[in-house]
C-alpha cells in the first residue's frame, strides 16, 4: 500500500470512531491503534491476575465461612476477568502465551497497587471498597470504547464487578463498627491504602503520556485527574459514613468547586513501585512465574492426551 | 506437539426459546474441557441452558473488505420491508 | 430418634471432609496450571464450602445455645475434626490435587446418592443439592486422571507417584465409627463399609482407562475419623482458624 492510501485509510478509521462506530477484529487498523490495544488490554488484563493475588492471601484465613466463600468468588471472577480480557486481546492477534512472556518478563506493566501487601484482613475490605472503586471508575467508560471485543468484555466485567465493591465495603463497615480492635484494624487498612488508591488513577494529566490519543480512541472518555476528583468526591462521605477518617489533614470541602481539594501526592512513591521497587513487586512476579512453570507439565499432558484421543477417533473412522 | 492449549469460541442459550448466543472465548485442549470450562468461565451465575463449543479455527468469517459487495447491494431492495407498502389508514392488523 | 450427640458426630464425619478439602483447594485459587483450570478448581472449592455451611448451619441449630456456623466450623480442637486422612494430604503438585479430589468424589458421590434417602430431611437434602454438585466434581477429576495418566510420560508419572501415595488412605473411608452405627441403625446414615465394592470397581475403571494401576497395599493409613489426624491437619487449622482465635467473640 502507498503512503497516500494508507493516509486515507486512516483518515476513513479515525472518522468511523468519531462517528462512535465499533471496530471490529477483521478491520483494517492503523497499527498504532492495534499496538495501544495490546498493550492497554494486556496491562488489564495482567492487573487482573496479578490482582488475585493480594486477595488471595486472605482466602485461607477469612474469618468467617461468609466471608470466606464471598471472596473466593470474587478472586475467581479477577481470573475470570482476565482471561475476559486476554481473550479480548488474543482478537488482534497476539497469543495468551506471547502476553504471559511479556509479563512474566518484566516487559509488561500491572496495576502497581498490587504490589502493596495485605497485611490485616481490614486489607481485604480495603481492596475492595477503594481499589475496585477506583477501578470502577475508570472501566465502567471503557464500556463504550471503541474496539468492540474490549468494549464487550468489559461489559461483562463492569456487571460481576458490581458486587465486589460492596463486599469490600460491607467487611469495612463491620469492622468499623466492631470492637476497638476492629475499627484500629479498619482505619489502618485504610491509612495505608488511601494514598497507593488515588495512584491508581494514573498520573497527574501533565505527565500522562497516553491521554491524548486514548481520548480520541476512547480508551478514555476522562482525564487521570478528572477521574481522581471523581473517585475522591464519592469516597469521603462513605467514610465519614462509617465513622472512618482520610489520612489527608489537607482534605477540604471546596464549596466553590462543589469538590474536595486534598493535599499532595507521592508520586515519587508512585514511580519507584512502578519501576519495581514496591514491597512486593519480587514475590507478585515470583507467584505467577511459578505457577506458569509448575503448571507446564499439566498443560503438556492435556494436549498430548488430546492428540492421541483425535487419533483413535481418526483410525476408528477409518 | 502443538504446546499451547487451542482457542475456542463459546455460545450459550441463556433459556430455552432463545439462540445461543455467542458469549466469549477461552483455551481448552480438547473439546470435553472446551465444555467444562466453558461451564465454569461463562456459566458462573446461571448464564445459560446450553452451551456450545467450537474450535476457532473452524469459524470461516467473511473479511470486512467485501462488506461492499456482500451487504450494499441489500440496503436498496427496501421492498423487502413492510414499510414499503403504502396501505389506507382504515386497514388494521396487517 | 436418634442421640443428638452421636447425630452430630455423624454430620461431622461427612461435613468436616467438605470444609477440609474446600479449604485445600481454595489455597489453590491464583496457582492453577492456567487460568481456565483456576477458575474450575475454585467452582468446586465453592461447592464445598456451600455443603459445610449446610452442614453447620444444621449442627448449629442441634447444639442451640446460639451457636454459629462459625463455631462450628473454627472452633473446634484438632480432635475434634472428624474427616478423613485423605482430605487433608498436601497439595505437593496438581497431581496430588487430581488424585485426592478424584479419590474423593468417586467416594462422596456414592455416599450422597445414599444419604438423600436419610430419614433425617436436612440430610436428605443437603445430600440431594449435593449429588449434582459432586457428579460435575467426579466428572472433572476423572477426566484430568485421565490426561493426567494417558498424556506424556512426565505426567504419567506424577499422577502415579499422586496415587501410590494416597491409595493407602482410602480404606478409612469405609470404616464405620460407634456414631455412625446408631446413625444407620435410625436409617438416618449411611452404612460406608458397604459402598466399597461400588468404590473399588468405579476407580479401578477410571485408573485402568488412564493407563494406571492401583498399588498394592498391604497397610492403610487410618485415623481422621477417630480425631486422630496427620501432621499436615495442624497447619491447615492454624490458617483456618487464625482469625477467629486471635479476635475472639467479634463479628465480621
Amino acid at each position: 500500500m502507498s503512503e497516500k492510501e494508507i493516509k486515507n485509510l486512516d483518515e476513513i478509521f479515525e472518522q468511523r470512531i468519531a462517528r462512535d462506530e465499533k471496530i471490529e477484529p477483521k478491520d483494517w487498523m492503523p497499527e498504532k491503534y492495534r499496538k495501544t490495544h495490546i498493550r492497554q488490554i494486556s496491562q488489564h488484563a495482567h492487573s487482573e491476575i496479578v490482582g488475585m493475588l493480594p486477595e488471595g492471601n486472605w482466602i485461607t484465613r477469612a474469618p468467617s465461612l461468609r466471608r470466606k466463600v464471598a471472596l473466593l468468588a470474587k478472586v475467581q471472577d479477577e481470573a475470570g476477568h482476565g482471561l475476559y480480557l486476554y481473550s479480548a486481546c488474543e482478537t488482534l492477534g497476539v497469543s495468551r502465551e506471547e502476553l504471559y512472556d511479556q509479563l512474566h518478563s518484566g516487559k509488561a506493566k500491572y496495576s502497581s497497587i498490587f504490589n502493596y501487601p495485605t497485611i490485616t484482613w481490614a486489607d481485604i475490605g480495603a481492596i475492595g471498597w477503594l481499589v475496585d472503586g477506583a477501578a470502577i471508575i475508570n472501566q465502567v467508560p471503557l464500556c463504550s470504547t471503541s474496539y468492540g471485543p474490549y468494549a464487550r468484555a468489559m461489559i461483562r466485567v463492569c456487571k460481576e464487578e458490581s458486587f465486589h465493591q460492596r463486599q469490600g465495603f460491607e467487611i469495612m463497615m463491620t469492622l468499623a463498627q466492631g470492637t476497638p480492635e476492629q475499627k484500629e484494624m479498619a482505619q489502618d487498612a485504610l491509612n495505608r491504602w488511601w494514598w497507593p488508591s488515588l495512584m491508581m488513577l494514573g498520573p497527574t494529566d501533565a505527565e500522562s503520556v497516553h491521554t491524548a490519543q486514548s481520548m480520541k480512541w476512547k480508551l478514555k472518555r476522562k482525564t487521570n485527574d478528572e477521574l481522581r476528583q471523581q473517585f475522591i468526591d464519592q469516597t469521603v462521605p462513605q467514610a465519614e459514613l462509617i465513622g472512618l477518617t482520610i489520612p489527608d489533614p489537607e482534605l477540604k470541602w471546596n464549596e466553590e468547586r462543589k469538590s474536595y481539594d486534598f493535599g499532595p501526592i507521592d508520586w515519587d512513591e508512585f514511580w519507584q513501585v512502578v519501576k519495581g521497587h514496591g514491597p512486593c513487586n519480587k514475590i507478585r512476579m515470583e507467584a505467577r512465574v511459578g505457577a506458569w512453570e509448575e503448571g507446564e507439565w499439566v498443560r503438556d499432558a492435556a494436549m498430548s492426551y488430546a492428540e492421541k484421543q483425535q487419533n483413535k477417533k481418526t483410525k476408528q473412522a477409518v | 506437539m502443538e504446546k499451547n492449549w487451542p482457542l475456542w469460541e463459546v455460545f450459550v442459550r441463556s433459556k430455552n426459546g432463545l439462540e445461543h448466543r455467542h458469549f466469549g472465548s477461552l483455551h481448552a485442549a480438547d473439546e470435553a474441557m472446551a465444555l467444562e470450562n466453558a461451564r465454569d468461565v461463562y456459566t458462573r451465575r446461571s448464564e445459560g441452558v446450553s452451551i456450545w463449543v467450537v474450535e476457532s479455527k473452524h469459524i470461516t468469517a467473511s473479511n470486512p473488505k467485501d462488506n461492499g459487495e456482500l451487504f450494499e447491494p441489500a440496503q436498496d431492495k427496501i421492498y423487502r420491508h413492510p414499510t414499503f407498502y403504502d396501505l389506507p389508514d382504515e386497514v388494521k392488523h396487517m | 430418634m436418634m442421640n443428638k450427640e452421636n447425630l452430630i458426630e455423624y454430620i461431622y464425619s461427612i461435613a468436616d471432609n467438605s470444609l477440609i478439602l474446600g479449604q485445600q483447594l481454595s489455597e489453590l485459587c491464583g496457582h492453577g496450571p492456567n487460568l481456565e483450570t483456576d477458575i474450575a478448581c475454585t467452582n468446586m472449592a465453592l461447592d464445598l464450602l456451600g455443603q459445610t455451611r449446610s452442614y453447620y448451619q444444621y449442627v448449629a441449630q442441634l447444639v442451640g445455645a446460639n451457636k454459629t456456623e462459625d463455631d462450628i466450623a473454627y472452633l473446634r480442637t484438632e480432635r475434634q475434626y472428624k474427616n478423613v486422612l485423605l482430605v487433608e494430604q498436601p497439595s505437593t503438585h496438581f497431581g496430588y490435587v487430581i488424585g485426592r479430589q478424584f479419590l474423593f468424589d468417586v467416594f462422596h458421590l456414592l455416599l450422597l446418592e445414599k444419604l438423600q434417602f436419610s430419614k433425617d430431611e436436612t440430610l436428605a437434602a443437603i445430600a440431594k443439592k449435593g449429588i449434582k454438585e459432586v457428579s460435575y466434581h467426579k466428572r472433572f477429576s476423572s477426566d484430568w486422571i485421565k490426561r493426567l495418566g494417558d498424556g506424556t510420560k512426565v505426567s504419567h508419572d506424577k499422577i502415579q507417584e499422586a496415587i501410590n501415595h494416597l491409595w493407602p488412605y482410602t480404606e478409612e473411608l469405609f470404616d464405620v465409627m460407634p456414631a455412625d452405627k446408631e446413625a444407620i441403625e435410625c436409617q438416618i446414615g449411611v452404612d460406608a463399609a458397604t459402598l466399597k465394592e461400588s468404590y473399588v470397581a468405579a476407580v479401578s475403571e477410571i485408573i485402568t482407562e488412564a493407563t494406571l494401576t492401583l498399588p498394592e497395599t498391604k497397610w492403610y493409613q487410618r485415623g481422621g475419623k477417630k480425631g486422630i489426624h496427620t501432621e499436615h491437619m495442624g497447619y491447615l487449622l492454624s490458617d483456618l482458624q487464625y482469625m477467629q482465635r486471635t479476635y475472639p467473640n467479634m463479628k465480621w
